[in-house]
C-alpha cells in the first residue's frame, strides 16, 4: 500500500541497525524517551525493539492523553454522563477507562447514554439530531486534538447550537517533559519529540530541552521507519556531543507549527493554573480550559461537577510507568491483577499506554533480529 | 538475578494468572462480552459452560457433533442482530443461512437442515421481511439446504432494532472425520482461504457513519463446497474454522490455547485487500481482528500444506487462499506475528469491541 510500506521496508531498517549498532560506545547504556503514546504503540506493534542493540532501552513517556487524565476527572465526567438530559460523547480510548465506580462502558450497560465519536463534530451532529438533550464532549488530548475541539467550539457558535458544551481536559506537552527533565528519578539521554503535537506546536518549544539541559531531541513520524530513523539520529548527536533539535518528521511537521490551529486554540481556550496529572501530580499552566468568552460551551460553568480529587487505587504504579521509572512489567499488578480486561492503571487502558502496549504486543522472549555492526567515524 | 530472568519471571506469573478460571466481574453485560473477544470467551466459559457442561459441549466447537443411533450428527445455531440489515455483498439473511452452514462445514458435516426464528420489531417494512426471507431462499438454494421449520416473534416498537434472526442447523458426519483445534501439532501448517477482514470493514462503512468510502464487499459465502474438496485431497486435516467475530487472530489463539501449542504467522503472508488495510490503519483497527464471513482457517500436516492449498485454490471462493504460518512447540498458548517490518509481536484475544454488531 502507497505511502505505507515503503516506511515499513525491512532491508532499509536493517541497514539503519546496523549504523545506530556502530555508534553505540562499548559500556556505555543509553536510555533513550519516546515521549509520545503513539510511538510507544508504533514501537510494541512493529517489534522495533528487535532492532536495537541491548545497551539502548526506550523509555516510554507521558504522552498518552488517556493515561494522565486522573481518575477525579473520569469521575467528573461520569457525574456529567448521569444527568438524564445529557448525551456524553467521547473518544473510543476514553471508554474503558476506570473511575471510581467503573468506566463509560459499565455505565453506559446501566443505560447512562455515551457515545463513541471519531471525531469531535460528530458531537455536533448529536446535537442538532436531539435538541431537547444537551450534549456534552469529553474533550483529551494533547495540543494533537486541541485544536480540532476549539474548531468544533467555534463551528457550534457559527451555528448558533446552544446544546452542545465540552468538558475540557486538554493538556499541554512541554509542562510535563520539563516536570521528567526535574526529576531527581531518571537519567535520560535523549528524547524522540511527538511528531502529532510538533504538527500543532512545531519544534521551537522544544529548544529549552537541548539549551538547558543539554539533551538532544528528534521530533519523530510514527512509521517504524520513521522511529528507528529518528533513534540513528539520536545516536549521532549523541556519538558528536551534539545536543540539539532535530526534525526527522520534516514531511508533516512544519518548524514553526501550524499557526491557524495554535490560533483556534488561543481563541477558544486559555491556560489552567494548575492541573492534576495521574501519577505526575499537579503540574502548573498545564491544561486548557474554556475562555470565558467561550462560557456557554463550558460544561464546567454549565453543570456543577463535584471536582473531587481521587486517589489512585494504591497498587497501581502508572506515575513510575508514566515517569519512564519503572517499566511496565516492573509494577506489581502488571498482567495479574492489572490487565487491558481489567485495567486497574490508565496505562493499561489505552492502546498508547505503555502498559497495554507491552501486554498486547510485546510480553514474550524476545528475538533480536540478528544485525552487522556498521562502525563510521562519527 | 538480571532484568531478562526477572521480566521472564513476570511473564510467567502472567502465564499462570491467564491460566486461572475465567470469571466474569462485570455486574452487567456490554458491548465487549459479544465482540468474540476475551470478555465473550469468559462469559462463555464462566456462564454457559459452568451451567451445561457436558461432554460435547465442553470442546467448544462451532459445532456439537453427536451420536444417534450410530448415525454421526453435527448440531449448531446462531443468532444474527447485524446492522445494517442490508449491506454490499449481502443482507442479514444471507449471513443467517450461510454463518449456519459454515459452522457444521467447518465441523466437517455436511449441512443438510435449517430451522430459522425471526425476532420482529413494530413497524418492520414487510418490503423488507420480504428482501430478507429471498435472500435466505437463495443462500440456502446456493449451499444446497433446506430450512425446514421456524418461528416468528414480534416485539413493541423500540424493543428491538427491525429484524434478528436465529438460525440451527444439522448436517451429518461422515465416520472419518475428526475435527477440532485441539488436535494442531508443532510444525502443521496454518491456511487462510482467502483476503481476510472485507466482512467487518464493509459493515463499518455501510452504516454511513465515518465518512470514509472503499470499494469493498461481505464476503458473505457457503464454505460447504470448499471444505469438501479440501476434505477429500486432505483427509488428515486437524481443524477447520471459520473465520467470523473477532477474526483470524482469535482462531488462531483458540488453536494456541486449544493444543497446547505456539503459533507464528507472517504479517506479509496474511491476504488483505489494499481497500481493507487502508480503511483499517485509517480507522486504527487491526485486521486480523476483523470478521469475515465466508473464509476458513485451516490446520493441515506441514506435509500436506501444498496438497490443501491446490485443493482450496481450485475452488472460486478459495482462490485466494495462502499458508500464513505454522503451529510451534514453543511459548505454548501464544500467538506470535512476524511483523512485515521485520520485529516479532504478540497477537492476542480482542479486548474491548471496535465493531459492534457486524453479524
Amino acid at each position: 500500500m502507497r505511502f505505507v510500506d515503503e516506511f515499513r521496508d525491512a532491508e532499509k531498517a536493517r541497514a539503519l541497525a546496523a549504523k545506530i549498532a556502530g555508534l553505540c560506545e562499548p559500556g556505555r547504556q543509553y536510555k533513550l524517551m519516546e515521549v509520545c503514546g503513539g510511538h510507544t504503540h508504533t514501537i510494541y506493534k512493529h517489534g522495533i525493539e528487535d532492532y536495537l542493540p541491548e545497551s539502548i532501552s526506550l523509555v516510554h513517556g507521558p504522552g498518552c492523553p488517556v493515561c494522565v487524565i486522573p481518575m477525579g476527572r473520569v469521575d467528573d465526567a461520569m457525574h456529567l454522563a448521569a444527568d438524564p438530559d445529557v448525551i456524553m460523547t467521547s473518544f473510543g480510548d476514553m471508554m474503558r477507562v476506570p473511575g471510581s465506580t467503573g468506566s463509560f462502558f459499565d455505565a453506559k450497560a446501566r443505560g447512562t447514554d455515551i457515545r463513541m465519536v471519531y471525531s469531535p463534530l460528530d458531537s455536533l451532529k448529536i446535537a442538532r439530531q436531539n435538541p431537547d438533550k444537551k450534549i456534552v464532549f469529553m474533550a483529551i488530548g494533547f495540543e494533537t486534538t486541541a485544536p480540532s475541539t476549539a474548531m468544533t467550539v467555534l463551528r457550534a457558535q457559527a451555528q448558533g447550537l446552544t446544546n452542545f458544551s465540552v468538558f475540557c481536559n486538554h493538556v499541554t506537552i512541554i509542562p510535563a517533559i520539563k516536570a521528567i527533565l526535574d526529576s531527581p528519578d531518571l537519567r535520560l539521554d535523549g528524547f524522540l519529540g511527538p511528531g502529532h503535537v510538533s504538527t500543532v506546536i512545531g519544534c521551537r518549544p522544544y529548544e529549552f530541552i537541548a539549551r538547558n539541559y543539554c539533551k538532544p531531541v528528534v521530533v519523530a513520524g510514527f512509521e517504524p521507519l520513521d522511529i528507528l530513523q529518528s533513534i540513528y539520529l539520536l545516536m549521532l548527536q549523541l556519538a558528536q556531543g551534539r545536543a540539539e533539535v532535530e526534525n526527522q518528521y520534516g514531511r508533516v511537521v512544519p518548524w514553526d507549527g501550524n499557526l491557524v490551529a495554535l490560533r483556534a486554540i488561543g481563541q477558544t481556550m486559555e491556560l489552567r493554573p494548575y492541573f492534576e496529572w495521574r501519577g505526575l501530580g499537579f503540574i502548573s499552566h498545564s491544561a486548557l480550559k474554556m475562555r470565558s468568552s467561550f462560557e456557554r460551551f463550558d460544561a464546567e460553568r454549565l453543570f456543577s461537577v463535584p471536582g473531587v480529587r481521587v486517589a489512585d487505587p494504591k497498587a497501581c504504579q502508572c506515575g513510575e510507568v508514566l515517569k519512564g521509572v519503572l517499566k511496565p512489567w516492573e509494577c506489581k499488578v502488571f498482567g495479574t491483577a492489572c490487565t487491558p480486561e481489567t485495567p486497574i492503571g490508565t496505562c493499561m487502558v489505552s492502546p498508547e499506554g505503555a502498559c497495554a502496549a507491552y501486554y498486547n504486543y510485546g510480553r514474550m522472549n524476545r528475538q533480536r533480529v540478528p544485525v552487522t555492526i556498521e562502525r563510521s567515524r562519527p | 538475578m538480571t532484568t531478562l530472568d526477572r521480566e521472564q519471571q513476570v511473564l510467567d506469573r502472567i502465564d499462570r494468572a491467564r491460566r486461572r478460571r475465567p470469571k466474569v466481574r462485570e455486574e452487567r453485560i456490554t458491548m465487549s462480552h459479544g465482540a468474540g473477544g476475551k470478555a465473550t470467551h469468559t462469559l462463555i466459559e464462566a456462564v454457559f459452560l459452568d451451567a451445561f457442561r457436558n461432554p460435547l459441549l465442553a470442546p467448544l466447537e462451532d459445532s456439537a457433533c453427536l451420536s444417534v443411533d450410530g448415525a454421526r450428527l453435527a448440531l449448531t445455531t446462531d443468532s444474527y442482530v447485524v446492522s445494517p440489515l442490508f449491506f454490499p455483498g449481502g443482507t442479514i439473511g444471507d449471513l443467517a443461512v450461510n454463518g449456519t452452514v459454515n459452522d457444521l462445514s467447518v465441523a466437517g458435516a455436511t449441512p443438510l437442515y435449517l430451522t430459522a426464528g425471526f425476532i420482529l420489531e413494530e413497524g418492520f417494512p414487510v418490503a423488507d421481511l420480504l428482501r430478507v426471507v429471498a435472500s435466505m431462499r437463495d443462500a440456502a438454494a446456493a449451499a444446497s439446504v433446506q430450512i425446514v421449520t421456524g418461528d416468528t416473534k414480534v416485539v413493541q416498537k423500540g424493543k428491538a432494532d427491525g429484524c434478528y434472526i436465529n438460525t440451527a442447523g444439522v448436517g451429518v458426519l461422515s465416520d472419518a472425520v475428526s475435527l477440532g483445534v485441539a488436535h494442531a501439532q508443532p510444525g502443521d501448517a496454518i491456511i487462510v482461504s482467502g483476503p481476510i477482514g472485507d466482512h467487518g470493514v464493509t459493515i463499518m462503512l455501510a452504516r454511513g457513519e465515518l465518512d470514509i468510502e472503499a470499494d469493498v464487499v461481505s464476503d458473505t459465502a457457503a464454505l460447504n463446497g470448499l471444505v469438501s474438496g479440501l476434505l477429500s485431497a486432505v483427509p488428515s486435516t486437524r481443524a477447520l474454522r471459520d473465520a467470523t467475530r473477532g477474526g483470524v487472530a482469535t482462531i488462531l489463539n483458540e488453536i494456541a490455547t486449544a493444543a497446547g501449542v505456539g503459533v507464528l504467522v507472517s504479517e506479509s503472508d496474511i491476504p488483505v485487500r489494499p481497500e481493507v488495510r487502508g480503511a483499517s490503519e485509517l480507522l486504527g483497527i487491526d485486521p486480523m481482528y476483523v470478521a469475515c464471513e465466508g473464509r476458513l482457517v485451516a490446520v493441515v500436516p506441514a506435509d500436506c500444506a501444498s496438497l490443501a492449498l491446490t485443493a482450496l485454490r481450485s475452488h472460486r471462493l478459495g482462490a485466494e487462499s495462502a499458508v500464513i504460518g505454522h503451529v510451534t512447540a514453543d511459548q505454548p498458548g501464544l500467538v506470535q506475528l512476524r511483523t512485515a517490518f521485520g520485529g516479532t509481536r504478540i497477537v492476542d484475544l480482542l479486548i474491548g469491541d471496535p465493531l459492534p454488531r457486524i453479524c
